[in-house]
C-alpha cells in the first residue's frame, strides 16, 4: 500500500526537507514504521508510548485521525496522509 | 434542531451580550418564541402585543428576509443562521464621504448600506500587531469596521520590517500599539482604534475580550493562543484563528460550541520543539495571505455572508501553491467545549504550557 505523506513546517527536516514523501504500510501505524525505517527518529516526534502526541494532528485525506481508528486507522492505496504540527507564529519574536 | 441568532448591537445588551446566540425550533416562529424564553428582555423587542413581529423588524434565514419565504412558518435545517435585524432609525447614517470610501463595498448585494452599517457598529480585537496582525488590522480599518482593538506591547524591531506592514522605518524603538494607531488611522481616519498596550493575562483577557464582537488571533506564541481561545469560548466570541512557520500557513475559526484550539490540538507541545519564526524563518508575504484570510472571516461574520471556516481548517502551503481544507471536529472529550467539561474558569497558562508569556509580544 502506497501513500502520500505530506508533511509540514518544521517536521520537513526529519525527512531531508521534502514536503512530500512515499511511504508503504496497511496503516498508519505501519505506515509510521516504515518511515521510521527510512527517517530515523521520525516516529518519535510524533508518537510517545503508542500515543500520538497531542500537538500534532495526522489527516487521512481530510479527516483526523483521531476520529477515525488514530493509529490503527486502515489505508489504502491513493491516500494522502498530512501530518500537522500545531504552529503558534503570528510573526516571531524580533 | 439547533440554529444561531445573530443579535444585532442595539439588542446585545439583552441577550448577554453575545453575537450569537443558539435557540432551537424547527421553524423560524419557534426559534423565535425560544429566543424569547430564553431572553425575556428581548421578547419585547421581537414581539408586538398581538404577539407578531413588529414592522420595523426584520427577520433573515441565511441572509433572506422571511417574509420572501414562508414567514414565520419558513422551516429551518441544523445550521442555519438567522439575523434579528431592527431598523435604525434616526442611528447611523452613512455620510456622503463614507458612500464614497466604502462605494466598492456597498455596491454589492452582499454587503450594500446595511451591511456597512454592520462593519461600522462591529468592534473586533486583534491579538498582536505583528505578521498576521498587520494585513488584518489594516484590511478591517479600510473597510470601515468602526472599532479595531489592537492588543500587543511589544516595540517595533528592524527585523518586524521584512512582513509586519502596520510599522515603518521610522517606527522602530516605538511602541507597535501607537505605530499601528497611527498607520490605521492615516489609511482611514473613519475607524476608532483601541490600545491594549499590556500582557493579555488570566487576570485581564475577561476584562478586555468581552469588550468586542470578534477576536482576530496573531499571537506567537502557545501560552497566549490557549489563553485567547479559553477567554473567547467563556466570553462567547467567535475566534478567527491563523498562524504561521516557514512556508506553511493555517487558518480557522472557532465558533463557540462548534469547537476550539484545544479540540483541535489538546496540548501545547512542550517548551522548544516547535520553532517559532524567529528561531526557524518565515516568509514576509505568507503573512499577507494569511492574515488577509483573517480579515475576510471576520468581515463575512460581521456581514453574515458565506460559509465561514468554522469546522474547517485551511492549510496553505507557500511553497507547492496548495491550498487545503481538513475537518475540524467539536471533541466531545475537549476539556473545555466537550460534553464533560473540566476547565470552568481561565487557568495558569504558565503552567499549562509549560512556557513563560514571552516578555516581548512578538506578534
Amino acid at each position: 500500500m502506497t501513500v502520500e505523506v505530506k508533511v509540514t513546517a518544521n517536521l520537513q527536516k526529519m525527512v531531508g526537507g521534502k514536503r512530500s514523501v512515499q511511504a508503504e504500510g496497511a496503516s498508519v501505524r505501519e505506515l509510521l514504521d516504515d518511515l521510521d525505517s527510512r527517517y530515523p527518529g521520525f516516529k518519535s516526534q510524533i508518537v510517545t508510548d503508542g500515543q500520538i502526541h497531542r500537538f500534532v494532528n495526522i489527516y487521512l485525506n481530510d479527516e483526523d485521525i483521531r476520529f477515525l481508528d488514530k493509529l490503527d486507522t486502515p489505508l489504502k492505496e491513493g491516500d494522502t496522509l498530512s501530518i500537522l504540527p500545531a504552529l503558534a507564529g503570528g510573526s516571531g519574536l524580533p | 434542531m439547533s440554529v444561531m441568532v445573530y443579535i444585532p448591537t442595539p439588542f446585545r445588551r439583552l441577550a448577554g451580550n453575545q453575537v450569537y446566540v443558539s435557540a432551537e425550533g424547527s421553524n423560524v416562529g419557534e426559534v423565535l418564541d425560544d429566543l424569547g424564553s430564553r431572553y425575556p428582555a428581548l421578547r419585547h423587542m421581537i414581539f408586538d402585543e398581538s404577539d407578531e413581529v413588529p414592522g420595523h423588524i426584520n427577520i433573515y434565514v441565511n441572509n433572506q428576509e422571511i417574509n420572501s419565504l414562508q414567514g414565520k412558518q419558513t422551516p429551518l435545517s441544523d445550521g442555519d443562521e438567522i439575523a434579528v435585524i431592527p431598523a435604525i432609525a434616526g442611528g447611523q447614517v452613512l455620510t456622503e464621504e463614507q458612500v464614497l470610501r466604502y462605494s466598492r463595498h456597498i455596491i454589492m448585494p452582499q454587503v450594500g448600506p446595511l451591511g456597512q452599517r454592520k462593519l461600522m457598529a462591529a468592534k473586533v480585537l486583534i491579538i498582536g500587531a505583528g505578521g498576521l496582525g498587520s494585513p488584518s488590522a489594516l484590511y478591517l480599518a479600510l473597510a470601515g469596521v468602526g472599532t479595531i482593538g489592537i492588543a500587543d506591547f511589544d516595540v517595533v524591531d528592524l527585523s518586524n520590517l521584512q512582513r509586519q506592514v502596520l510599522h515603518h522605518n521610522d517606527d522602530v524603538g516605538r511602541p507597535k500599539t501607537e505605530s499601528a494607531r497611527d498607520t490605521l488611522l492615516s489609511y482611514n481616519p473613519d475607524v476608532n482604534v483601541v490600545i491594549h498596550d499590556a500582557p493579555l493575562t488570566s487576570e485581564n483577557a475577561m476584562e478586555i475580550i468581552p469588550q468586542y464582537d470578534i477576536v482576530i488571533n496573531g499571537a506567537d506564541n502557545f501560552t497566549t493562543r490557549y489563553l485567547v481561545n479559553d477567554a473567547c469560548f467563556f466570553a462567547g466570541k467567535p475566534l478567527v484563528d491563523g498562524s504561521i512557520l516557514l512556508f506553511d500557513g493555517q487558518a480557522t475559526v472557532f465558533i463557540p460550541g462548534n469547537g476550539c484550539y484545544r479540540c483541535l490540538f489538546p496540548a501545547p507541545p512542550p517548551p522548544g520543539l516547535v520553532p517559532n519564526c524567529a528561531e526557524a524563518g518565515v516568509l514576509g508575504a505568507l503573512t499577507g495571505v494569511i492574515g488577509s484570510i483573517q480579515a475576510i472571516e471576520a468581515l463575512k461574520l460581521i456581514l453574515q455572508i458565506g460559509d465561514s471556516l468554522s469546522s474547517r481548517l485551511l492549510l496553505f502551503d507557500a511553497l507547492s501553491m496548495e491550498f487545503r481544507i481538513v475537518k475540524l471536529r467539536r471533541d466531545p472529550k475537549c476539556p473545555l467545549c466537550g460534553d464533560d467539561p473540566t476547565v470552568h474558569e481561565l487557568i495558569d497558562y504558565v503552567e499549562f504550557c509549560g512556557a513563560p508569556f514571552p516578555s516581548h509580544d512578538g506578534s
